[in-house]
């Protein structure tokens, strides 16, 4: 098993230069540069302060210096400085953004899993019922709605009339001056719209699929046999059906790793929340190469880290996948 | 085969000594296509200890009466349409489900058809015998434990201590068998339903599982209803046997009078396509034709279409020395069992009005 994982994770080293390779060729293919926001539109400049500023930049060298700079500072964890005009280091920009965008993202994908999974299971068991039928028009519903206008829709109801909840941010104004107890509550009530958004549109997906993989268990030959020596159903559905069903579950949380990442920027930029959509957004649009290669790097190797884990988790889970490897 | 004294007509098979009596069993499964029925009123019964086997071809109802039986079919797209399952003199169909978990395992256990999908992958093999006796609540786990090593033991797994602990994909279909048949006699059963229990084995093994199943059945003394598609089994095995065709118990007869004379056309054909029979001849005999679709039986007697006596019939009218009347009644009318003999019963037209009712 240790053996395993260690094989993987040094298959990962190539794999993600490989990713970052492309990444960076694809950002250069792109459009526009950094100098062109700063120069194109500008009577001013001219050619000899391009050139002063892609020198600066380092944007003169051929193209597979810049690759090589930039991955000689990656060996040593350093994401480089960006472009923008404030010129700060890439780890800060996304540090102070990468745990508003992960403490929604954790707080969303659990509260998914903990409705989804019992959805799906209890949804399969009673198939075709009235609570399986209802379960199915919710969730599709969740799904198809557009999250902006749900969100808008929802910030009209608890935020202006109602007044119950904050409509944007992450904090009031007065937080400062707020007790310990009184910080958590205000945080909380900031996150309880974007978190329930975020997952009345993601828990279709989960549902459904446990409710298939589910579906699909419950017909097995085994349960069958469980359900002959006498097993009542609770530990027919439970102990026999459920953990088989699960399994699969445990991929797509690896695969969601790198999910918890990723901000949606229309969602931020409703909702007023510096996260990690919002700060790629501006990045992109402001050609800061830098600032894309790290998310995207950082991206690239949470997906690797998640699959890795995914399939860990599957070989302890399954036992015919654990001796499989082990012999 | 052990007679019930005091019971008039049927042998063994109706009277009150009956430990199982399955009475007219209509069976009818919804589909995309609609309604399909599975079972036409199928009867039959197992006295205590007694073995009877329940032959037929893939399709003809066999697994859907053993599931019927332990109400193990899933309902939807089950539907049990009309009859009695009546155990120990009480019907099995109406009780809540909770009795009927009592029954199941305890009373009347299954030992299913494929051992390499019937044991659930995540669990151990020890594991899962030992959920037999804690399902009853027969003791606590630790001694349930100890209890399905000493079963392993007694189905003759190798290393039983060892491959409790082990999972079920790292044995052979023979072990895995074992551990079943370990299962399903572990709280003595009066009652054992063994579905195809060698067909998925290799033929060594096959001799090996029926081997111990035989020694099983006479160290427990519990009654057995052997389903299979396997003559030489029923035949080396079962007391009385039973041929279904197409949802139906075409002919049931002791074992010995059903191989010696078999009544309907379906088992003569049956009997007529074993191998051991036709020393000699170039090719077996088979029955011409094909079992029809369940969603499309014709009316009548559903052994028609391939049926000898019936081409006969056809031919003779044909050439004109008998009546249309002959082959009418088996494309009008489905054929109800009648007499041949103590315990003999079959479903056909034909020899009813050629041997006679009840006639020997």
């Amino acid at each position: 098993m240790l053996r395993y994982v260690v094989r993987r994770v040094l298959v990962s080293v190539p794999l993600l230069i490989g990713i970052s390779l492309i990444t960076f060729g694809v950002i250069n293919m792109a459009p526009g540069g950094p100098i062109g926001i700063s120069s194109d539109l500008n009577p001013k400049a001219t050619a000899e302060y391009r050139e002063r500023l892609k020198a600066y930049y380092g944007l003169d060298q051929p193209l597979y210096v810049q690759y090589g700079r930039w991955l000689g500072r990656m060996a040593v964890l350093d994401f480089g400085d960006s472009f923008s005009a404030d010129g700060r280091k890439v780890w800060d920009k996304i540090r102070e953004r990468i745990l508003v965008t992960l403490s929604i993202n954790v707080l969303s994908m659990a509260l998914i899993f903990l409705v989804a999974v019992p959805l799906g299971i209890y949804s399969a068991v009673r198939k075709g019922s009235v609570f399986d039928r209802v379960a199915t028009v919710t969730v599709f519903t969740g799904f198809a709605i557009p999250t902006f206008w749900l969100a808008l829709l929802l910030m009209i109801l608890f935020g202006v009339r109602l007044g119950w909840l904050p409509i944007s941010g992450l904090v009031s104004l007065e937080y400062d001056t707020l007790p310990l107890a009184g910080k958590i509550l205000d945080r909380a009530a900031h996150l309880v719209l974007p978190v329930f958004l975020m997952a009345f549109g993601g828990l279709a997906g989960i549902s459904r699929y446990m409710r298939s993989t589910m579906l699909e268990v419950i017909r097995q030959d085994y349960i069958a046999a469980a359900r002959s020596k006498g097993l009542p159903e609770r530990a027919v559905v439970f102990r026999h059906a459920v953990r088989n069903a699960l399994l699969p579950v445990i991929t797509i949380l690896g695969l969601s790793v790198p999910g918890l990442l990723g901000g949606s920027v229309i969602f931020e930029t409703i909702f007023a929340i510096p996260g990690m959509g919002q700060l790629f957004f501006q990045g992109v649009m402001s050609r800061d190469y830098p600032l894309i290669m790290g998310i995207l790097t950082i991206g690239a190797f949470l997906t690797l880290l998640g699959n890795i884990l995914a399939d860990v988790g599957y070989a302890l889970a399954d036992p015919r996948i654990k001796t499989e490897r082990a012999g | 085969m052990p007679e019930t004294p005091g019971t008039p007509k049927t042998s063994g098979a109706e009277g009150p000594g009956a430990l199982l009596s399955v009475r007219s069993l209509k069976v009818g499964f919804d589909t995309e296509k609609g309604p399909v029925r599975a079972l036409f009123g199928v009867s039959f019964s197992v006295a205590p200890g007694e073995t009877v086997g329940l032959v037929g071809e893939s399709g003809c109802g066999k697994t859907v009466t053993a599931l019927a039986v332990l109400r193990l079919l899933q309902t939807p797209p089950a539907r049990i349409e009309g009859g009695e399952i009546f155990f120990r003199g009480e019907d099995l169909l109406p009780l809540p489900e909770k009795r009927m978990c009592d029954v199941r395992g305890k009373e009347i256990s299954m030992i299913f058809q494929e051992p390499m999908t019937s044991l659930n992958p995540v669990l151990t093999v020890g594991e899962q015998v030992a959920e037999v006796f804690t399902a009853h609540g027969a003791c606590g786990k630790r001694e349930a434990a100890d209890r399905a090593v000493e079963w392993l033991r007694k189905v003759r797994m190798p290393d039983p201590e060892r491959r409790a602990r082990e999972y079920p994909h790292q044995m052979s279909g023979g072990m895995r068998q074992r551990a079943m048949i370990a299962t399903a006699l572990a709280l003595s059963p009066s009652l054992v339903i063994a579905d195809e229990p060698t067909t998925a084995l290799d033929v060594t093994i096959q001799a090996q599982i029926m081997e111990l199943l035989q020694e099983m059945r006479e160290q427990e003394k519990m009654a057995v209803l052997l389903i299979t598609h396997d003559l030489g089994v029923v035949h080396d095995f079962a007391d009385r046997t039973a041929i279904m065709y197409l949802g139906r118990i075409v002919e049931i007869a002791p074992t010995r009078k059903l191989f010696a004379d078999p009544v309907h056309p379906y088992t003569q054909g049956l009997l007529a396509s074993l191998p051991g029979r036709n020393r000699g001849e170039k090719r077996l005999p088979s029955i011409p034709g094909t079992v029809p679709d369940l969603s499309a039986v014709p009316p009548g007697c559903p052994f028609a279409p391939r049926c000898p006596f019936r081409q006969g019939a056809i031919r003779r009218y044909q050439s004109g020395t008998s009546a249309q009347d002959d082959l009418a009644i088996c494309d009008r009318t489905d054929p109800s069992p009648s007499e041949y003999g103590p315990g003999h019963l079959a479903a056909c037209h034909h020899q009813r009005s050629a041997r006679g009712e009840g006639a020997r």
